[in-house]
């Protein structure tokens, strides 16, 4: 076990300058998807929300599609089926990012967290008070002006506690990338199994680091929420 | 109260509205409602619950959509155009901005932006409508915070950590630092504890000596004889009685309001 912990505590935390891997990798990962994830959302979650039918309608569809079908099998079409398509395997740009595993791992966690995430702020920003709303109008904001200043900050707000769960899901779900060959932290838990067979220490050392993250992750939140939901306190 | 003054105004009007017909589905709630209020006037509508009295006032600002009628300011027409299920709607957006510009309203239930503290609340629409630089709507807001009677250690508190009485007076605040030449006040006292319904009307009362156009829809009839110039009587959505309030309020016409009258508590203002 000395022997594992020695060959493979670089490779578990940050790997190399060329050869991220790691808890590096899974919150590269992580933070790249719901990054990328919620700012796609966002504009997504006010048109599902106040749309025009058509386009609540079609957004509807794409968050259906990925909140009702495994991320993993959403991860096997765009990391597999994807390239074995010839159109894109001979388009120069589509080819090399395709054929790249971060590239396509990256692709299918931000599309699947920014299904989640609209309807998350979707119904963040329907459950905006009526009232707050009426008193925005009547004051003279309106349109864009009206969403940016009153209804997506108040939204956002409420919506913080639950999108904190989203990330901490995202974070566990990012274990699926070492079956495209990302070097994350259960990839590199995999390849020291394999070396040494001992499991326990192996997958071990791999859940401790995922807990790390975790409660870095639920702490920061737990900051931002008292920051940002004080005036939810009545004294 | 200076009711000659009114009189002696030109015959400018400050907000006029015409024959406001408003449905809902196949309920007609407003019949044909008239109304014009010169420069300085303060009217008080009141009506018993289900008059309309409410949604005409929300269709003066376009918060509802009448199915017909006309809105002036100033002598100039608020140009509407007929949009979706035959409501009318502002004919752009600029019209509609300069309208709610100049018309602010205070709502029965506050309605102040929950996650924002008494000051943002105050200073948001001035900073981000009407581009006051922040500095001058921060002293304004101030300024207006004394005037409802709130000291300054309320600026930082979110309305959850007020009196309804205290939140109204905030929603009032806002509204002022708008600098808005008409004032409309949507029940005001309606949500509140019997107690702080007091503190309110003060406010409003002190508001109505400044020569502020104030259309107010209340249910204290005492306060409306005492502030305003003219009251009118809403019934079934059309208006059944109007006139200076020591006529209207003690020598009622109509059965309707005699009913109304009868029935009704009578607060003091103060």
């Amino acid at each position: 076990m000395i022997d594992l912990i020695k060959q493979y505590w670089q490779p578990f935390l940050w790997g190399s300058p060329n050869h991220i891997s790691g808890l590096a990798m899974t919150l590269w990962l992580t933070i790249a998807s719901c990054v990328m994830g919620f700012g796609f959302a966002l504009p997504l979650s006010v048109a599902r929300a106040a749309g025009p039918s058509w386009l609540r309608r079609s957004i509807w569809v794409f968050t259906f599609l990925f909140r009702g079908t495994p991320l993993y099998v959403q991860l096997l079409i765009v990391y597999s089926a994807i390239y074995g398509l010839d159109f894109v395997r001979n388009t120069p740009g589509l080819g090399s990012f395709f054929k790249d595993a971060l590239n396509c791992t990256i692709l299918a966690f931000t599309v699947n967290t920014c299904a989640y995430t609209t309807e998350l702020l979707a119904g963040a920003v329907k459950a905006t008070p009526r009232g707050e709303v009426e008193a925005a109008r009547s004051l003279g904001l309106a349109g864009i002006n009206l969403y940016l200043r009153i209804v997506l900050p108040s939204a956002l707000r409420r919506a913080l506690p639950a999108y904190s769960n989203e990330v901490i899901l995202m974070l566990h779900a990012t274990t699926l990338a070492s079956t495209a060959t990302v070097p994350d932290i259960l990839k590199v838990a995999r390849d020291a199994n394999a070396d040494y067979y001992l499991p326990f220490p192996a997958f071990g050392i791999a859940a401790i680091l995922y807990a790390c993250l975790s409660v870095t992750f639920i702490s920061l939140f737990r900051k931002a929420e008292q920051k940002w939901l004080k005036h939810l306190s009545t004294t | 109260m200076a009711e000659a003054s009114v009189h002696d105004m030109s015959f400018m009007n400050k907000l006029a509205v015409e024959n406001i017909h408003k449905r809902y589905g196949t309920t007609e709630v407003l019949k044909g409602v008239s109304l014009a209020a010169r420069p300085g006037e303060v009217i008080s509508i009141l009506g018993s619950s289900g008059s309309g009295k409410s949604t005409f006032l929300r269709c003066i600002n376009l918060l509802e959509q009448p199915n017909q009628g006309a809105i002036w300011l100033d002598d100039q027409e608020i140009k509407l155009r007929l949009g979706k299920h035959g409501m009318l709607r502002a004919e752009n957006q600029r019209a509609l901005q300069q309208l709610r510009t100049k018309v602010a309203m205070v709502f029965q239930s506050f309605n102040l932006w929950s996650h924002l503290n008494v000051l943002q609340n105050i200073i948001e629409a001035p900073v981000h409508v009407k581009k006051v630089p922040k500095p001058d709507a921060i002293a304004k807001a101030r300024a207006n915070l004394a005037k409802v009677g709130l000291s300054s250690e309320v600026e930082k508190k979110y309305p959850a950590q007020l009196s309804g009485g205290q939140q109204q007076r905030v929603a009032i605040a806002r509204a002022l630092t708008m600098d808005p030449e008409v004032m409309l006040f949507d029940e005001p006292t309606s949500a509140l504890d019997p107690e702080l319904v007091g503190e309110v009307l003060k406010v409003i009362q002190a508001l109505a000596t400044e020569g502020r156009t104030m259309i107010i829809v209340t249910h204290e009839i005492n306060f409306a004889r005492h502030v305003s110039h003219r009251v009118v009587f809403l019934s079934e959505g059309k208006i059944e009685e109007e006139g200076p309030p020591g006529e209207v309020l003690e020598q009622p016409k109509s059965e309707r309001l005699v009913q109304f009258l009868s029935g009704t508590r009578w607060h003091t203002a103060t």
